[in-house]
């Protein structure tokens, strides 16, 4: 997914700083996944006006404003149907998606789904603190069975959805899972997501520090286990990764699940895109074309 | 009285009532005739009863008449639905193998077909249509080489002996009835002319086409499917990206998003959909990124009756999405216009970046009408507005990140940059927010700027009044009647007009295309002369009667509705129109006699 460099000129973090600072609660876990993804950004050198960030609503869906990127804040849960429609018009762009547990697996959770088995080629960061924050503190699709919120002040009876699990199940070509707090771990993340050409999932958790008192800072780090340290994970191996994905509890994997690159993108696989994107199309169609289409009726 | 013929074809689902019909279509296409063919149906693939009826003659047809002269009943049920309607000079073709008549006007003439003498049915399943369509022309004073040719062509890939087959049952059913029918009195001329047949969902789609659509996309729904239909097949030629998405509101978010990264992009669905798409135009409307939206009308509420017309989403898609914002609503009038629509609407919608809605309906849809070709340009006017494609482009921005992309301007309009110019990067969201995109809905709300936003995307309006036409009266002043109609009813209406008028009443018309902007001191200005004004319409409510209320504070004399799923035919409106002159009623729901 990565856009040659078009301009010359060195992208520095000062360059991706938003017109105003995020209103995210002091101690979110969101800031980390913005800087994370600021410093993916220069790592790779993508220059900004290539790059669209693309959000639905919610606390983390506020981020296009505080990064300096086109950016796009539309309805809640849409974000990736609308990702969708900016990549087949501009497959030039890079395409970043962010939001929250709520917007992406509640609401949007047919748009996940259906996003994920087209391999529409861009990167979705899900920052997920299994909880609504914007809402002021209810269940969300996340949150653990028996957590009390405002909604359900008796505890949850839900099962949560598994992420990692249903991407897996959807066809995403890239699953991956990181923490906020673990900066350059999950910067790496990001730019494998990025790089990485059909979509890619990335799941962070980022502890809500106002509304969710279970799953905190502190009750991650023990937990915690990066894949990358076990030099027999094979990110090639599907199954491996659906096992893996099932831990949850005292163990609770982080890192790259899942990696394929032999499906063909959306884009890619479409030949009306072969030419170039749709947007550099003139808008006329050649006269003997057109000509044809009106001899079919006669 | 314009002269025209008219065959009936009815019979179940998957009895190949089509075929026959495209092939008379055809047929007195390229003898220059126009046409007009409507498609009675049930939501049934195999089975049930469908009905078509093609009227052709040498000037417009616009609308299905009143009168059929040729019924070809495919089966009993058929015959038994539709052979009492008949009237002096029609004549019933079937297969007296299979079916009975019933009794009948003397003057209708019956002709009974011995099939199974005339051809091989154990081979050929459905030589009763090819024998009847044979018979038909042979009646019609057609030359049996018009349809030879035809058939050539449907069987062609078929092979030459499925072809010589075709042609021979056909003959024997030509050269039967020559010997054993009698011919209709009046044989449609031939003309010069040459016309193309198409519906209203290919007429929206090619019309798409021509004002350089670059990505559709669509969810299946009847009535609309056709679209998606005619661009799925055509969409590599054209160079049109083209996706089924898993729902409405994937649709419209999808629709938008490609619209935002700089293309024309459009969609089309009806009612059901269209409410699940309603959101999206709010989206649309306050990110200013200008999306077309079709909806093709069909029986609602809810599901509705999925393959019957309707004109009953009016105060949907005037009231689609929650707040104040602008739009524009257009109605196509007729088959060709459905085409034309489509181009003029994306100009609007680009240069005021808001949304467009077509609100068409089953009756266009589906339809199937003869256009001059000539009316098919795809070299239509193309404006796309305020629009920022480079770097070094003039309006409004410098590269240095000043770019402001609501910035307040006197027409509302804000030059708009896509996405990957460089030095314009923003945030556009659906949030309030402030000229150069920051939030104003959060931490920075202020009712100074966020009245200073609504009224720069409200002054929008202004602009979008001066660029669209107001409507006209058509036909005699101080006439009778004046009849008030919106969309798809022109036709109909028109013929009706014509026929009051040749029984001394005089008529004239008023139909409604651009239902946004309405243009009422316009009306209030025609009809202030009007002698006696009645509002046509296909619904329950007069949801226009109450539109055109609403906005002008006009009563109408009197109302015309109907709403049992099938369209008006022109001797409805008549009847009511006389009715109505005589004080009788002010409010008049003709019966559908047709039973389909």
């Amino acid at each position: 997914m990565a856009t040659v460099l078009a301009d010359p000129k060195h992208l520095a973090m000062a360059d991706l700083k938003g017109k105003v600072d995020p209103d995210w609660c002091p101690g979110c876990g969101d800031f980390g996944v913005l800087a994370a993804v600021q410093k993916a950004l220069v790592e790779l050198q993508i220059p900004n006006h290539t790059v669209v960030t693309i959000s639905g609503i919610g606390c983390s869906s506020n981020f296009p404003g505080y990064i300096n990127t086109y950016g796009m804040h539309t309805l809640h849960g849409r974000a990736l149907a609308v990702a969708t429609g900016v990549k087949l018009a501009n497959h030039d762009l890079t395409v970043l998606v962010t939001g929250g547990d709520g917007d992406g697996f509640g609401i949007g959770g047919n748009h996940f789904v259906h996003t994920m088995r087209r391999n529409v080629d861009l990167l979705y960061i899900v920052m997920d603190n299994q909880i609504y924050g914007l809402t002021t503190g209810q269940t969300s699709p996340t949150s653990s069975i028996g957590m009390k919120t405002k909604s359900m002040p008796f505890g949850n009876i839900e099962a949560p959805v598994n992420p990692i699990s249903l991407a897996l199940a959807a066809g995403a070509t890239f699953v991956a899972r990181g923490f906020s707090g673990e900066q350059k771990h999950l910067t790496q993340l990001i730019k494998q997501g990025i790089q990485h050409k059909g979509f890619s999932f990335l799941d962070v958790f980022s502890p809500c520090v106002t509304y969710n008192f279970d799953n905190t800072y502190q009750w991650f780090r023990p937990r915690l286990k990066k894949l990358e340290d076990d030099p027999a994970y094979d990110p090639a191996n599907w199954v491996a990764a659906m096992e893996k994905s099932l831990l949850w509890g005292e163990e609770i994997p982080i890192g790259k699940f899942f990696e394929r690159t032999d499906v063909p993108t959306l884009h890619g696989a479409e030949p009306v895109l072969n030419a170039g994107p749709l947007v550099h199309k003139d808008t006329q169609i050649p006269p003997e074309v057109t000509r044809a289409f009106i001899e079919e009726l006669m | 009285m314009r002269q025209t013929f008219a065959i009936g074809i009815g019979g179940a689902a998957g009895q190949g009532v089509a075929t026959p019909g495209d092939i008379f279509a055809k047929i007195f296409s390229r003898r220059g005739l126009h046409l007009n063919a409507y498609n009675a149906y049930q939501s049934i693939i195999r089975g049930g009863h469908t009905f078509l009826t093609i009227r052709a003659g040498p000037e417009r047809v616009t609308n299905m008449g009143d009168r059929v002269d040729l019924l070809i009943p495919l089966n009993q049920d058929a015959m038994n639905r539709h052979l009492g309607l008949l009237t002096e000079g029609a004549a019933c073709i079937y297969n007296a193998d299979a079916i009975k008549p019933g009794s009948t006007a003397e003057s209708v003439q019956l002709c009974p077909l011995p099939v199974s003498k005339l051809a091989d049915i154990t081979r050929n399943k459905v030589a009763q249509n090819t024998l009847a369509l044979g018979s038909g022309l042979s009646m019609m004073g057609i030359g049996f080489q018009a349809l030879e040719s035809v058939l050539a062509e449907q069987f062609k890939k078929k092979g030459e002996a499925v072809v010589s087959e075709n042609v021979g049952i056909a003959r024997a059913g030509y050269d039967y009835a020559t010997a054993n029918f009698k011919p209709f009195p009046r044989p449609l001329p031939m003309t010069e002319n040459r016309y193309a047949v198409l519906s209203g969902n290919v007429a929206m789609a090619m019309g798409g086409a021509a004002a350089g659509v670059k990505f559709y996309c669509a969810y299946p729904m009847s009535p609309s499917t056709g679209v998606l239909h005619w661009m799925a097949a055509h969409a590599r030629k054209a160079g049109i990206m083209v996706r089924q998405v898993e729902d409405e509101i994937g649709v419209v978010n999808m629709a938008i998003g490609a619209a935002h990264a700089g293309v024309r992009s459009m969609c089309a669905t009806s009612g059901g959909g269209f409410a699940l798409m309603s959101e999206g135009l709010g989206m649309s409307a306050m990110m200013e990124t200008p999306v077309v939206v079709i909806n093709c009308q069909r029986a609602g509420p809810s599901t509705g009756v999925p393959t019957k017309t309707e004109q009953g989403d009016l105060w949907q898609v005037l009231g689609a999405a929650f707040g104040d914002y602008p739009r524009v609503i257009a109605a196509p009038l007729d088959i060709g216009d459905c085409f034309k629509v489509i181009p003029e609407i994306f100009n609007i919608a680009d240069r005021f970046q808001c949304p467009g809605i077509v609100l068409c309906d089953l009756l266009l849809s589906e339809g199937r009408l003869s256009v001059d070709p000539k009316d098919l340009d795809f070299n239509p006017v193309i404006d796309r507005g305020e629009l920022i494609t480079t770097a070094s482009s003039p309006s409004g921005a410098n590269g240095n990140g000043a770019y402001m992309r609501y910035k307040i301007t006197e027409s509302g309009i804000s030059p708009r940059a896509i996405p990957g110019v460089p030095g314009h990067t923003h945030t556009a969201a659906t949030d309030e927010h402030d000229e150069d995109g920051v939030l104003i809905s959060d931490e920075f709300t202020n009712p100074t700027k966020r009245r200073a936003m609504m009224e720069k995307r409200m002054r929008k309006v202004t602009g979008i009044e001066a660029a669209v036409p107001p409507p006209a009266l058509w036909g005699p002043r101080n006439a009778d009647v004046t009849l008030i109609g919106w969309g798809s009813t022109k036709g109909v209406i028109e013929e009706a007009c014509e026929i009051l008028s040749e029984q001394g009443i005089s008529a004239n018309q008023l139909q409604i295309r651009w239902l946004v902007p309405l243009h009422g001191e316009v009306i209030l200005d025609i009809l202030k002369d009007a002698r006696h004004t009645i509002i046509v319409e296909n619904n329950y409510s007069g949801q226009f009667a109450r539109y055109l209320r609403s906005e002008t504070s006009y009563v109408p004399r009197g109302y015309i509705r109907k709403y049992d799923g099938e369209p008006f035919m022109p001797h409805h409106i008549v009847e009511s129109v006389k009715e109505q002159l005589g004080g009788k009623s002010q409010l008049s729901v003709p019966a559908h006699e047709i039973m389909v």
